[in-house]
Order: C-alpha cells, then sequence, then structure tokens
C-alpha cells in the first residue's frame, strides 16, 4: 500500500528556479550592475594601495600592527611569513587575496554590525534574521555562484560578494550576542538616569558589545579567507589561482604553496584582530 | 498628617504575564494570586498598592522575596510599566506620561541605587559617577566637578582614576551612591542597595546614609528584605506580602500594633528594647500621680495616701517636670518646722530623668535602680510619662510572647 506518490506527483520547484533567475537576468541585469559599483570603486582603491607600496612598507605595516595589538612572537611570525611569501613568488596574489578579503570585511561590518545591532535589541528582528544567516552559512557556495556570475559577469567584484554572502553572518550573530550579554541592570541603570534608547545603545550596549563585535570581525575575516579558492573559481584572483591552476593541471607543488600562503595570511590576520577586541 | 506629600502612590498593580486583563477583572472579583495564576500563568506582581511618601523621609519598602517590593520600587520610576493604578510625584501622574516626559522627570527628580551596583564597567570611578549628568547633556567639566564632589561625600574622590572592578564592592556601592548623589535628585531609590554587601560595611553604609540624609534631606525609597536595616534607617515602614501592602507606619507603630499575624511573625525575632523608645511606653496613668507645683506639702501628702500612692510626680502649669515626692519626704519636711514649707524642698534627691527618644535598652540601668518609676521626659522637659519596673517587664513579655497569648494581648491593650 502506497500513501505518497512520491514518483508521480512532483513540484517542479527547480523549473521555477530557473525561469525565476532567467527572468531576473534578462530585466535586471543592470540594476545588478550598478550595485556592484561601490563594490569596484572599494575594490579598486584597496588594490591600488597594495599594489603601489613597496613590499618593505606593507611588512613594515602589517609588523607594526603585530607588535601592537599581538606581541613580539606574532611580529616576528608576520615579517617570516610576509618574506616566505615573497620569496614564493606569490606576492601579488597575496596583496590581490589582501585587498578582496579587506574589501569583503568593510561591507560585512558596514551591514553587519547595524543588523546585528537591531537583532540584539529585538527578538522579532533575530528570529526573521535568523533563516537567513542559515542559509548564508549553509548554502554550498557553488549553488549561488552560477546566478551571481549570471547577474554580476565573472571578475573580483562577483568573487567578493560571494564572499560577503558567506562572511556576513558571524558579525550579525556575534554583534547581537554582544549586545544582549549586556547586564540588564546595567540598562535598567541608565534609563533609571534618564538615558534615551540611543543613549543606551550608545554610551552602554555598544561599547560593552564590542569586545563580542571584534570576536565577529575576526571570524567574517576567517570566514572571508577560507572563500578565497571557491571566489578564484570564478575568475576572482589572488592567491586562489595557483590552489585552482594547481589543481586543473595536477601541479600539486603550486596547489600547496598556494593553499600554505592562505594558511599562513590567515594565521597571521587572526592573530592581530583578535589582539583588536583586547585592547 | 500634616507633611508634605512628595511621591502618591494610588491603586496600583501589575500583572505579569500573556493575560493581564483578565486577571485584573478575576481580581476584581476576589480570586486570589495562587487561583489566578492556575487559570491564566499571569502572576500578579503588586496588587492595589496605596501610599504616601513625604517629602525628605527615609521610606522603607520592606518584604521578603517575591513579596513584590522590587517591582514596586521599579514602578516609581516607571522600569517596570504598572498595569493599572497611578504614581504622582510632586502631583503629576507619572503613569501618563510619553517617552519624552518620563526621561525628563528621570533625569529631573529622580536616581537609583541597585543591588548588584550596576557600575558600567567600561567607565572610570568619576565617569560612573558623572553618568546622570553626562545623560542629562550637562558638559564635561561641570559634570566632571559635581561627580568629584559627590565623590568627595562618600570618601572615593582619590579613586576617580579607578575602575569599579578594582574597587571592593563596599566602594563600588560607593561610587553607586555617589551616582545617585551627583543628580542631586529630589527622590532617590535605593533598591536592595546594601543587601549584597557583609554585614560589617552594611552597617557603615547604612550610618554613611544617615549622616548624609542628616545634612541634606532627600525623599529616600529604601527597599530590603532586612528588618534590622529597616527599623535601623526607615522613618516610616511598608510591609509587603504576597504584592499586597499590608502595613504603613513609623517601626514602632508597626512594632506595637502589627496588622496581621505575617507582619507579627516578621517582627518575632526583633529585641523590641532596640526599637521601642522611653516614650513609646511610657504611661502617666495608673502607676503615677502629678502633683502641680503649687500644692502645699499637706495636700499632697493627702492625696498620696488616699490614692495609696508610693510617689507623686510634679509638674508646673506647663507640665515640665519638677521632681518626686514620697509620703516620707512630705511627712519630713511638714515635722521639719524650720524649713519653708515648700513642696520642692521634698523632692528627693537624684531621681533620675530619661529622654522620650532614648531606647528602652538606654533606660533599662535606671529603670532597675531606682523604686520609683523613671520620668520620661520631651526635649523640652514636659512630662511624658514614667516607667516603672513593672511596665518595663510587661512590654517585654508582651512583645515576645504575642502571638501566643490572645487574651494577654487584649488585657494589654487598655493600658
Amino acid at each position: 500500500m502506497r500513501i505518497f506518490n512520491f514518483d508521480e506527483q512532483l513540484i517542479p520547484l527547480d523549473e521555477w528556479i530557473q525561469t525565476f533567475v532567467d527572468w531576473l537576468v534578462l530585466n535586471y541585469r543592470e540594476f545588478f550592475q550598478i550595485i556592484k559599483v561601490p563594490v569596484e570603486i572599494s575594490l579598486e582603491g584597496l588594490e591600488w594601495i597594495f599594489f603601489n607600496l613597496p613590499p618593505w612598507l606593507t611588512i613594515a605595516a602589517f609588523a607594526y600592527a603585530a607588535w601592537r595589538y599581538a606581541g613580539k612572537r606574532v611580529t616576528v611570525f608576520t615579517v617570516l611569513t610576509f618574506l616566505l611569501i615573497g620569496y614564493l613568488g606569490l606576492w601579488e596574489d597575496t596583496m590581490t587575496t589582501l585587498a578582496m578579503v579587506i574589501c569583503s570585511v568593510i561591507f560585512c561590518a558596514v551591514a553587519g554590525i547595524p543588523l546585528g545591532i537591531l537583532a540584539g535589541r529585538s527578538d522579532r528582528f533575530e528570529m526573521l534574521m535568523r533563516p537567513f544567516l542559515d542559509a548564508m552559512q549553509t548554502t554550498p557556495a557553488f549553488v549561488y555562484l552560477i546566478p551571481v556570475v549570471m547577474l554580476f559577469s565573472i571578475g573580483t567584484v562577483s568573487g567578493i560578494l560571494a564572499t560577503i554572502v558567506f562572511a556576513l553572518p558571524p558579525i550579525i550573530r556575534l554583534t547581537s550576542l554582544g549586545i544582549r550579554q549586556v547586564h540588564p541592570e546595567l540598562i535598567e541603570a541608565a534609563l533609571a538616569f534618564g538615558a534615551t534608547s540611543r543613549q543606551v545603545l550608545f554610551k552602554v550596549q555598544f561599547p560593552l558589545a564590542l569586545p563580542s563585535i571584534m570576536a565577529g570581525l575576526n571570524q567574517t575575516l576567517m570566514m572571508a579567507l577560507s572563500m578565497v579558492v571557491i571566489a578564484a573559481l570564478i575568475g576572482a584572483g589572488g592567491l586562489g589561482n595557483p590552489v585552482v591552476q594547481g589543481l586543473n593541471t595536477l601541479e600539486i607543488g603550486l596547489a600547496t604553496i598556494g593553499g600554505l600562503s592562505i594558511v599562513l595570511l590567515a594565521m597571521v590576520l587572526d592573530r592581530i584582530t583578535q589582539g583588536f577586541g583586547k585592547k | 498628617m500634616a507633611e508634605e506629600v512628595k511621591l502618591k502612590v494610588q491603586n496600583l498593580y501589575k500583572i505579569f504575564g500573556p493575560q493581564p486583563k483578565k486577571a485584573m477583572k478575576l481580581l476584581s472579583q476576589g480570586l486570589t494570586k495562587d487561583e489566578i495564576f492556575k487559570q491564566t500563568e499571569t502572576t500578579v506582581g503588586v496588587q492595589d498598592a496605596s501610599f504616601n511618601i513625604h517629602t525628605g523621609e527615609i521610606f522603607v519598602i520592606m518584604g521578603l522575596s517575591g513579596s513584590g517590593k522590587s517591582t514596586m520600587v521599579r514602578m516609581l520610576n516607571r522600569l517596570i510599566e504598572p498595569t493599572a493604578g497611578q504614581v504622582f510625584i510632586d502631583g503629576e501622574d507619572i503613569v501618563g506620561m510619553n517617552n519624552e516626559q518620563l526621561v525628563k522627570m528621570r533625569r529631573a527628580k529622580m536616581s537609583m541605587v541597585f543591588q548588584s551596583f550596576a557600575l558600567m564597567p567600561h567607565m572610570t570611578v568619576l565617569q560612573n559617577a558623572a553618568f546622570g549628568l553626562e545623560m542629562d547633556g550637562v558638559d564635561k567639566e561641570t559634570r566632571e566637578t559635581r561627580a568629584l564632589e559627590a565623590l568627595e561625600q562618600v570618601g572615593l574622590d582619590a579613586w576617580a582614576q579607578s575602575m569599579p572592578a578594582e574597587l571592593s564592592g563596599g566602594m563600588q556601592q560607593r561610587v553607586g551612591l555617589a551616582r545617585g548623589l551627583a543628580v542631586d535628585p529630589d527622590i532617590l531609590l535605593m533598591d536592595e542597595a546594601f543587601s549584597a554587601l557583609d554585614p560589617l560595611i552594611r552597617t557603615e553604609m547604612q550610618d554613611e546614609l544617615l549622616k548624609l540624609q542628616s545634612k541634606s534631606k532627600r525623599t529616600i525609597v529604601f527597599i530590603s528584605h532586612d528588618l534590622d536595616e529597616a527599623m535601623r534607617i526607615g522613618d516610616r515602614i511598608a510591609i509587603m506580602e504576597g504584592g499586597r501592602v499590608v502595613q504603613v507606619g513609623t517601626p514602632e507603630e508597626i512594632l506595637q500594633n502589627p496588622a496581621d499575624e505575617y507582619v507579627q511573625a516578621f517582627f518575632r525575632g526583633v529585641d523590641p528594647t532596640n526599637i521601642l523608645t522611653a516614650g513609646d511606653i511610657a504611661t502617666d496613668k495608673q502607676t503615677t500621680i502629678i502633683i502641680t507645683e503649687g500644692k502645699n506639702p499637706r495636700a499632697a501628702l493627702q492625696r498620696l495616701i488616699t490614692q495609696d500612692r508610693d510617689y507623686g510626680y510634679v509638674l508646673d502649669s506647663e507640665r515640665i517636670f519638677k521632681g518626686i515626692v514620697s509620703p516620707d519626704s512630705l511627712r519630713e519636711l511638714i515635722d521639719d518646722s524650720d524649713q519653708k514649707q515648700l513642696i520642692q524642698n521634698a523632692f528627693i534627691a537624684d531621681v533620675g530623668i530619661a529622654n522620650s527618644t532614648d531606647s528602652m535598652q538606654d533606660i533599662l540601668p535606671d529603670v532597675a535602680s531606682h523604686p520609683w518609676a523613671l520620668p520620661i521626659l520631651s526635649d523640652a522637659g514636659e512630662y511624658v510619662g514614667a516607667v516603672s519596673k513593672n511596665l518595663f517587664l510587661r512590654t517585654l513579655h508582651r512583645e515576645q510572647y504575642d502571638d501566643q497569648s490572645e487574651t494577654e494581648q487584649s488585657s494589654n491593650g487598655a493600658v
């Protein structure tokens, strides 16, 4: 006896989506091309900086940040990492990746911190937000790579947009968490002394949530770095390139030095940004 | 009372949970808190509370946890929205205020001290003390000057640049107090402000508060679960039980006439000799006889003998106490014809007197060491009454065994 006829009656959701995306591309491609513009401008600016700065100055700047926020050992590690990357011949790819990652993180922070604050202050907004965040974090990147390419065409900007989708949730979640973790008595105290809702946010909630927001920023950065290889599949360039190229041509050595550089860069950036929240 | 009403609470209700309207209806039908919770899963926090708080008094709201006292104090500045009823501050109903008016009122009239201190951990002691002024938009220089003054008042000006976490609990609460004082509020709300401190520090802080209060009279609403604390600092006390205000009065009034068994049980552990004053228990009837100053000694002796009294208390026409006479001292004077026959020549030496505000404990040695009842005088020297050994012991007995013998209570009630 059969109750559900899974073979006979199917929901053609796949076809609907196909139709919808085709329609979107046909009618709104120009609109999406305009969305690209702010990302494009920011990226070009960052790339200009990283490509025009002499390597020694870039290394010095990162070394200073490491020394300031993470201590001596991380400083030494940072300098060695950048030197190694340079001598592996991956300096330019690394600069492209840095520009991409930093650009993604800036957009994530600009969008994510306000959204996180809203979610932190409103249960309803948090509820509304949660399924979207889950989807953004778990949907395999390959699923949305194709529509992204169709709407935004291939290139670094599309890579950044795909990266933002994946890297945005942690900063929203941790900002919300940070706001929610502020002790309710502190809010009461502020209100009792005649604080407005705005004053409660800027004088109490935000400063006290800052360590958590910084942890969110750090996580967003890590997620953005982990997207480098996938972004390279849609022509984003950077350190993902040698990895993808190595895989295509079975050059294991090339893929490995690309991967190694990503890991080392991730460690450097992680240690430095972890220090942000503490100081 | 003739005193000025600063804060008036009228038929105030707070109902927590999903169905406040239904709960209000059930309450008006006379259902109890527990029955309402069973029917609606709605909790009655405060039920029909009404009382007045006078300008310049320390008003203690006392009750066990769950009695609704913390909810009550938070409705006074609307940190918790009342479900029904009114709160008037200087005659203005704050329940009807919009957000803007409410913020203004909080800034202008009140501040609060919290049980858990609730200091901002990211701000220095000085910034914390200046917090209320900062919210009010006072410029940095002025607010820091005033915050420093407030810190001086609590003896912490040397710690202005420290972070709260570097201070001990007692010191942190001093900062909390300074934060409350810096805005110079009319009304200071103190929610179990000293409960988190160890007993020694707590007493110290209570003294500090009383000292500050003696310098500049504020209206203080103090929440406490500690009876000793309430007795010590409260000018008047409201006792809450299960969301209701069961009694409001001075500590003495409540101790002498508890409204119900709950209040009585609350006070069972209290040592009455600390709370009751000589004036509270002194009586000018039965044990003593009053003789006016001009009376001649013979007439006085006659009165003492006919009334069968061992001692007579001599007052002038203004009821100012002059001295004590006995039949023996009067006879001695009458027999001694060399002396002027004035009643003051028959006064017993070193009779001992007590002020009506002295506690029972203070007067115990004098009561015990003299055969006559100890005369109790007001500050102006007026005779209030006298306390005999018998009366003293009866008072002690009544306070301690009140709940056990109903008959004794009623017979004493007539005294």
